[in-house]
């Protein structure tokens, strides 16, 4: 794991990143409810993220957000002519606290 | 009553200049429930044709005002959005918006400090949006307070290229000569005005220890800024023995863009 994050740390696409907090609207708007203050865990390595501090990639033509740890693919968001299509594969749950 | 996901429509109040290429809109928005300190909301344009877009500002103003917001936009080069907003608004234009949005990103005065804020140019938008709202919750605390006990003690470090595009540069001269704990210092990293004794280079891990200092290790840091810039603060202020999770962070990307 150590060599994937030196590898997201010397990529130079990490500079394209933003964090989870600029999609927070499209998030809520998923959710129906701001989400960005709760944590999620990774399902590649287990790591629990606050979803705000996740990396977010938003010049594709869909949103990939990564781990902050691992740097892989935790959730996915794209638009399809039949519908928003949201992939969270990549995240074995989301806290939704109280 | 609205709701943070439903769209509304606000009206531009006032436009005015903070440096030649950022601009601060006033938006009157009867509905609004307030905010909190360091959240944005999301503006949306829509052509004839249909065709619409999205773009995520933060809101400068702090939640003390009611009624209405600030947001400050930076004129992005080849922008849809920002060179619209930038050349086409005037006051009594309707903007279509949804917001307050996002909940990591935020201060409030309940959460104390020391506080210590880092920006590279607009990225101090919604840090002053924290400053304005602490030092409101510092006058009304003074106000009930016999003791005239200052506000939270914060330090804002804020990278520009220039003198001429320090965003809010008047207004914080005016916070940090307050009195009440509020301190600013500028790091100019291209033109330096004559005589100029501050920081003249980037953001850099001495530069953190310097600002830092005077806190001591307990804050609460806020970085905002391009993501280099904030890549850099975070990795800095970790290596300076801050917990990661008294560090926020929001990275709008590369700069310029």
């Amino acid at each position: 794991m150590q060599d994937r994050i030196a590898l997201m740390r010397d990529d130079p696409a990490v500079e394209l990143s933003v964090d989870g907090n600029a999609i927070a609207g499209l998030l809520m708007s998923v959710f129906g409810r701001e989400v960005t203050a709760m944590e999620e865990q990774c399902a590649h390595c287990r790591t629990v993220s606050v979803v705000g501090t996740l990396r977010v990639y938003m010049r594709g033509p869909g949103v990939v957000v990564r781990c902050p740890a691992c740097a892989e693919v935790v959730l996915r968001v794209v638009e399809t002519p039949s519908g928003r299509r949201f992939d969270a594969s990549g995240a074995t749950h989301l806290v939704a606290g109280r | 009553m609205t709701n943070a996901i439903d769209w509304q429509l606000a009206t531009v109040t006032a436009v005015r200049d903070e440096t030649p290429t950022v601009r601060t809109f006033t938006l009157g928005l009867p509905g609004w429930d307030g905010h909190r300190a360091g959240q944005h909301l999301d503006l949306r344009l829509t052509a004839e044709d249909g065709y619409s877009v999205e773009r995520s500002y933060s809101i400068a103003s702090e939640p003390e005002r009611s009624g209405e917001v600030d947001i400050t936009v930076e004129r992005i080069p080849g922008g849809e959005v920002s060179a619209f907003l930038h050349e086409v608004v005037v006051p009594g234009d309707r903007l279509e918006l949804r917001g307050p949005i996002g909940g990591y990103f935020v201060w409030e005065a309940a959460l104390g400090g020391p506080l210590l804020l880092v920006a590279g140019g607009s990225g101090v938008v919604p840090l002053m949006a924290m400053a304005r709202h602490r030092a409101r919750s510092s006058a009304a605390s003074l106000a009930t307070a016999a003791n005239g006990a200052a506000g939270t003690p914060a330090r804002l470090l804020l990278s520009s290229r220039g003198p001429e595009e320090i965003i809010y540069r008047a207004e914080l001269d005016t916070l940090a000569s307050a009195g009440d704990g509020f301190a600013v210092v500028h790091t100019l990293t291209r033109q330096q005005p004559p005589g100029w004794t501050g920081y003249a280079r980037r953001i850099d891990e001495a530069m953190l220890a310097d600002v830092l200092e005077p806190l001591g290790a307990s804050v609460r840091a806020y970085a905002c800024g391009p993501t280099a810039l904030v890549e850099t603060v975070a990795n800095g202020l970790v290596r300076l023995g801050l917990p990661p999770d008294r560090i926020r962070t929001e990275r709008f990307g590369p700069t310029g863009t």
